[in-house]
C-alpha cells in the first residue's frame, strides 16, 4: 500500500507575450474536431478562443472548460501592466452569460479534450510562434481521502444545519444506495 | 456541398436598397478560381467599357480567395475590384487581415456592390442577416475609429469591419480601405467605397468552410508550417535582410533601416540621401520604434508577424506594417521615426496609401520650391490656417488639405499625375514617378534590369512588390554562392530557371542589361506573374508566395492544395492554364478600358542607363510570348485558345481587333 498512484498532468503553457493573434490555434482546433477530421473548419466551433481587442494590446487564447448552467454572480475585471482584461477573459466555462465555447448551430457546450490521441494537442503544434507550448508531467495523487478532509467539509454542514439534520440525511441517502 | 468555396455571392444594389444571396456557378470556379480570377469575369460581364469609376454602374466587389477560410496558412487575402478613378483601369487591391475569412464563414465568397447610396451608410453582414444601416453618426469619423466604434454599437466584439476615412467619404483618389492592421490602399478603391456611400461593412460569421480531401489537406497544411519553420532557421544568405526571409517586409520588426533610407529616393526626390543613416539617429530610431511598438502581429492564420501595434503618448493606437514609417518621414525630410510614427497615424484614420499620398505632398513642395506653386495655394482660410513654413509642419497641413479635398489639396488628392495636368505651367516635369498614371515605389537604379523593366511595364497591378518576386533581384557575384542558391530551389517550374541564375553575372555578356536575354527575361517574369495571379486568386498573401524567394507555397504543391480543398482535378499544367486564362482576361479588361503599347512606359528616370531598342525588343519577346499584338493586345486566337472567345468577338465587334488581320489588330483604333 506504499505504493502511490500516479496521474498525468497536461499543461498548455500560454505565453501571451508571444502570440501575434493569427489564431492558427482556432483554426486547427475546429478542424481536428470536424466529423471526420478536417472535413470542415469554423473558428465558433473552436475549444480554444482567442479573446482579441488588438487596439488595447489584449491577446489571450482561453481554453474550455466545464459547462455551468448559471453565470458567475459577479464578475471581475483584471489590469495588469495597465491593459484592463474585459469580465470573464480568462475564464475557460461555457457559460449562459458568452457565445464562446458553444456549437454554434445546437448551442450545445465545448471543451478542450487536449486532441486525444494526439503526440501533443494540435493548437500547440500550429502555434509555430512558439506561445503555446505543451508540458506533460506526473503528480502522485492520494489513494484514500483522508478523514480529517471529510471533516473539515460536515463540520461546516453541521454548523449550518445541526447535527440532527445532517444525521438524517446520512440515513435517508445510505437507504436509497 | 461546395468544398473550399461557399458557393454563393451576396449581392447589394445601394440604390434601391435591395440584397440577395446569389448561388455561383461551379464551372467558374472551374475556369478561373477565384478571387481576382472570377472578379474579372463580373466586372467584364457586368460593368460595361464605357463607365465612369464614379457612375452608380461601376461595381465594387470584396472577394475572398479560393483557399480563404481553410486552414491553409497565410489564405486571408480580401481582393478589392471595381475601376480605379485614377488609372481608369481594372483595380484590384488587397488587404489581409481577418475580414476575407469572417466574410466566408458568414457563408459568401464575395461582396458585390452595384449603384449607389443616397445617404451614408454601413453593411452589416451576421450569417444570413444583412442589414443596410445608417452610418450618419460616423461621417468623418477616422477609419480605425470606425471599426472600434461599430463594434461597440452592435456588441459584436468578434465582428471584423472594414472602413473608409475621411478621405474615403471625400473620394480622395489615393483613398484606402482600413481592417485591422491591413488596408487595401492602391488604386483608389476606397474612394469608389465612399462614392457608393458605404462606410464601412461589418462581417461576423460562423459557418463551416469544407474541405474535399481531408487528410490530405491536412498533410499539406503541416508541410507549410513546417517549411516556414525550416525557413526561419534557414535565411536565404547573401541577399539583404528583408529578401533573406519570408512575410511581407519585415519593417516593423528591423530598425535598422540604413539600407532604405540610403538607397530608396524617397517622396518625389531623384536622388539618394547619402550618409542619412549616423549612428545618432539609429540610436534614436531604436529608443522610437522600441516604445511605439507594441506588438509584432499576423493576419488570420498566418505564423508570421510583419505588422504591429503601433502606440504613442498622445495619439491613438493603431496597427502598422512594411513602409509607411519610413514613407512619410523620408519624404518631408523630418529625420525623426516619431514624426514618421504620428503622421502616419493620422494618415490610417484618414484612409490614405501610404505611398502615394507622401508623394504627392512631397511633389508639392518641389512645386512651391520651383515657383509653380506660390504661397497663394498654401494660404489659408477660414476654416484653416496657413501651411506652416517647417517641414514637419507643412506637411501635417498638406495630408490634411488632401484629405478633406480643401484648396490645394483638391489638385493633389488625385495624385501627381492629374494634379500636374491641372496645376500645368510645368509641372508635368514633376510627375516623374508614375507607370499608367500611377505612383511607384520610389527607386532610382543605375543599370536597366530586363526583368524589371519587363514587371514595371507591363503590369496591371501597378505595384512591383504585387509583380516581383521568386527570381533574385541581382546576380550572385561568385558560381560558389550560385551553386548554394539552386541546390534546393525547389519553387522554380522548370530546371532552365537555375541556368538562367548560374549564367548570371555581375559584368560582361551575361550581365544586365543583355542578359537576362529578352527571352528569358520574358520567361522569368511570366513565372512571377503566375505565381501572384495563382495567389490572388486563392487569397493566398503574396508573403507567404509569390513574393519572396523560396516561398513554402508554389507551382508543385498549389495544384494538390486547390484539389484537396475542393475535389478538382488539378495539375501544374490545368492551373498554369487557368494563369494565363485569368492574366489574359485582366489584360483585356485593361485593353478594352483603352490600354495600349503606349501606356507601358516605366519613368524615364527610373533607370539611369537606358537603351531604347532593347527595350523594344523587350517588350515584342514578352508579348509575343503572351500571344498579344504588337500593341499589347491578346489575339483572337490566344483568347479562344483560352476560352476566352467571347473576349475576341467582343473585341472584333467593337473594332479593338480586326478578324482578318494577321496580328489580329486594328491600328487605327488605337
Amino acid at each position: 500500500m506504499d505504493e502511490k498512484k500516479k496521474k498525468k498532468v497536461k499543461t498548455i503553457k500560454i505565453d501571451l507575450d508571444k502570440c501575434n493573434g493569427c489564431r492558427a490555434c482556432e483554426v486547427i482546433c475546429s478542424a481536428f474536431h470536424a466529423n471526420p477530421p478536417y472535413s470542415s473548419n469554423n473558428p465558433a466551433r473552436s475549444r480554444v478562443r482567442m479573446i482579441r481587442e488588438p487596439i488595447k494590446d489584449i491577446y489571450v487564447p482561453v481554453y474550455a472548460g466545464e459547462y455551468t448552467p448559471a453565470e458567475c454572480m459577479g464578475r471581475d475585471k483584471y489590469i495588469i501592466d495597465g491593459k484592463e482584461y474585459d469580465e470573464c477573459a480568462f475564464c475557460r466555462a461555457a457559460c449562459p452569460s458568452r457565445a464562446s465555447f458553444k456549437e454554434p448551430d445546437s448551442g450545445l457546450p465545448l471543451k478542450c479534450d487536449m486532441c486525444e490521441g494526439e503526440e501533443e494537442p494540435l493548437c500547440v503544434k500550429w502555434c509555430i510562434t512558439d506561445a503555446l507550448t505543451y508540458e506533460e508531467r506526473e503528480e502522485d495523487i492520494e489513494e484514500e481521502p483522508k478523514a480529517e478532509d471529510v471533516e473539515v467539509g460536515l463540520s461546516s454542514m453541521i454548523d449550518k444545519y445541526g447535527m440532527d439534520k445532517i444525521t438524517d440525511a446520512l440515513a435517508r441517502m445510505s437507504q436509497k444506495g | 456541398m461546395r468544398y473550399g468555396e461557399t458557393g454563393y455571392n451576396l449581392e447589394i444594389d445601394l440604390t434601391h436598397g435591395s440584397i440577395e444571396r446569389v448561388e455561383t456557378d461551379p464551372k467558374d470556379t472551374e475556369l478561373y478560381l477565384g478571387g481576382l480570377g472570377t472578379n474579372a469575369k463580373i466586372l467584364w460581364d457586368r460593368v460595361p467599357a464605357d463607365v465612369d469609376p464614379f457612375s452608380p454602374d461601376n461595381i465594387l466587389i470584396f472577394s475572398t480567395g479560393l483557399l480563404c477560410s481553410t486552414p491553409a496558412p497565410g489564405a486571408n487575402r480580401t481582393i478589392v475590384t471595381t475601376y480605379s478613378p485614377q488609372t481608369l483601369f481594372m483595380a484590384y487591391s488587397m488587404m489581409g487581415g481577418v475580414f476575407a475569412p469572417e466574410l466566408k464563414f458568414a457563408g459568401y465568397d464575395k461582396l458585390i456592390f452595384t449603384g449607389k447610396s443616397p445617404k451614408l451608410v454601413y453593411i452589416w453582414i451576421n450569417n444570413d442577416q444583412v442589414e443596410i444601416r445608417d452610418a450618419s453618426h460616423l461621417k468623418g469619423k477616422g477609419a480605425v475609429e470606425t471599426q472600434e466604434l461599430i463594434k461597440q454599437e452592435l456588441n459584436e466584439p468578434d465582428a471584423q469591419v472594414a472602413a473608409i476615412g475621411l478621405a474615403g467619404e471625400n473620394k480622395v483618389w489615393m483613398a484606402s480601405i482600413e481592417q485591422g492592421r491591413s488596408s487595401a490602399s492602391r488604386l483608389g478603391v476606397g474612394a469608389v467605397m465612399g462614392d457608393k456611400g458605404i462606410k464601412a461593412i461589418a462581417v461576423r460569421g460562423t459557418k463551416d468552410i469544407n474541405i474535399a480531401k481531408p487528410a490530405e489537406f491536412y498533410q499539406l497544411c503541416n508541410e507549410v508550417l513546417q517549411y516556414i519553420k525550416f525557413r526561419e532557421e534557414k535565411p536565404v544568405p547573401g541577399v539583404m535582410p528583408i529578401l533573406a526571409g519570408l512575410g511581407s517586409p519585415q519593417e516593423m520588426k528591423h530598425i535598422d533601416e540604413k539600407w532604405h533610407t540610403e538607397n530608396f529616393v524617397w517622396g518625389n526626390a531623384r536622388e539618394r540621401r547619402k550618409n542619412f543613416w549616423t549612428k545618432e539617429i539609429e540610436e534614436k530610431w531604436n529608443k522610437t520604434q522600441l516604445t511605439a511598438r507594441k506588438r509584432l502581429i499576423s493576419c488570420y492564420n498566418c505564423p508570421m508577424k510583419c505588422g504591429a501595434i503601433i502606440s504613442l503618448p498622445g495619439m491613438s493606437t493603431y496597427m502598422m506594417k512594411c513602409f509607411s514609417k519610413l514613407t512619410y518621414a523620408m519624404a518631408a525630410y523630418v529625420e525623426d521615426l516619431d514624426f514618421g510614427f504620428r503622421i502616419a497615424q493620422r494618415a490610417t484614420e484618414y484612409g490614405v496609401d501610404g505611398f502615394s499620398t507622401p508623394q504627392a505632398m512631397a511633389f508639392a513642395v518641389e512645386l512651391y520650391n520651383a515657383g509653380i506653386l506660390t504661397d497663394k495655394d498654401f494660404e489659408g482660410t477660414d476654416a484653416y490656417e496657413a501651411c506652416p513654413k517647417d517641414n514637419a509642419g507643412r506637411f501635417y497641413w498638406l495630408l490634411d488639405r488632401i484629405a478633406r479635398r480643401e484648396g490645394i489639396g483638391d489638385v493633389l488628392a488625385n495624385g501627381t499625375y492629374w494634379a500636374a495636368k491641372a496645376i500645368g505651367n510645368g509641372a508635368e516635369e514633376y510627375a516623374h514617378n508614375n507607370i499608367k498614371k500611377h505612383e511607384q515605389l520610389p527607386l532610382k537604379l543605375g543599370m536597366l534590369n530586363p526583368v524589371y523593366y519587363l514587371m514595371y511595364s507591363t503590369g496591371e497591378k501597378m505595384n512591383i512588390t504585387q509583380i516581383e518576386g521568386q527570381f533574385p533581384q541581382s546576380p550572385f557575384p561568385t558560381m560558389e554562392e550560385r551553386l548554394d542558391f539552386v541546390k534546393d530551389w525547389i519553387q522554380v517550374p522548370d530546371e532552365k530557371f537555375k541556368k538562367y541564375l548560374l549564367d548570371w553575372e555581375m559584368r560582361g555578356e551575361f550581365a544586365n542589361p543583355t542578359y537576362p536575354t529578352p527571352e528569358i527575361a520574358t520567361d522569368i517574369v511570366d513565372w512571377q506573374e503566375m505565381m501572384h495571379f495563382i495567389d490572388d486568386a486563392l487569397g493566398m498573401c503574396a508573403g507567404l508566395s509569390s513574393f519572396p524567394l523560396k516561398p513554402p507555397y508554389h507551382i508543385h504543391n498549389y495544384p494538390k492544395f486547390i484539389s484537396a480543398a475542393t475535389g478538382m482535378d488539378m495539375d501544374q499544367e490545368k492551373l498554369t492554364e487557368i494563369y494565363r486564362r485569368n492574366r489574359n482576361f485582366v489584360r483585356a479588361i485593361n485593353t478594352r478600358r483603352g490600354l495600349r503599347r503606349a501606356d507601358e512606359v516605366p519613368p524615364a528616370d527610373h533607370w539611369k542607363n537606358r537603351f531604347p531598342e532593347l527595350e523594344a525588343k523587350l517588350l515584342d519577346t514578352y508579348y509575343k510570348f503572351k500571344g498579344w499584338n504588337n500593341d499589347g493586345i491578346p489575339t483572337k486566337e490566344t483568347l479562344e485558345k483560352l476560352g476566352l472567345g467571347f473576349v475576341a468577338e467582343d473585341f472584333i465587334k467593337s473594332g479593338i481587333l480586326k478578324d482578318d488581320a494577321e496580328d489580329g489588330s486594328a491600328k487605327e483604333n488605337k
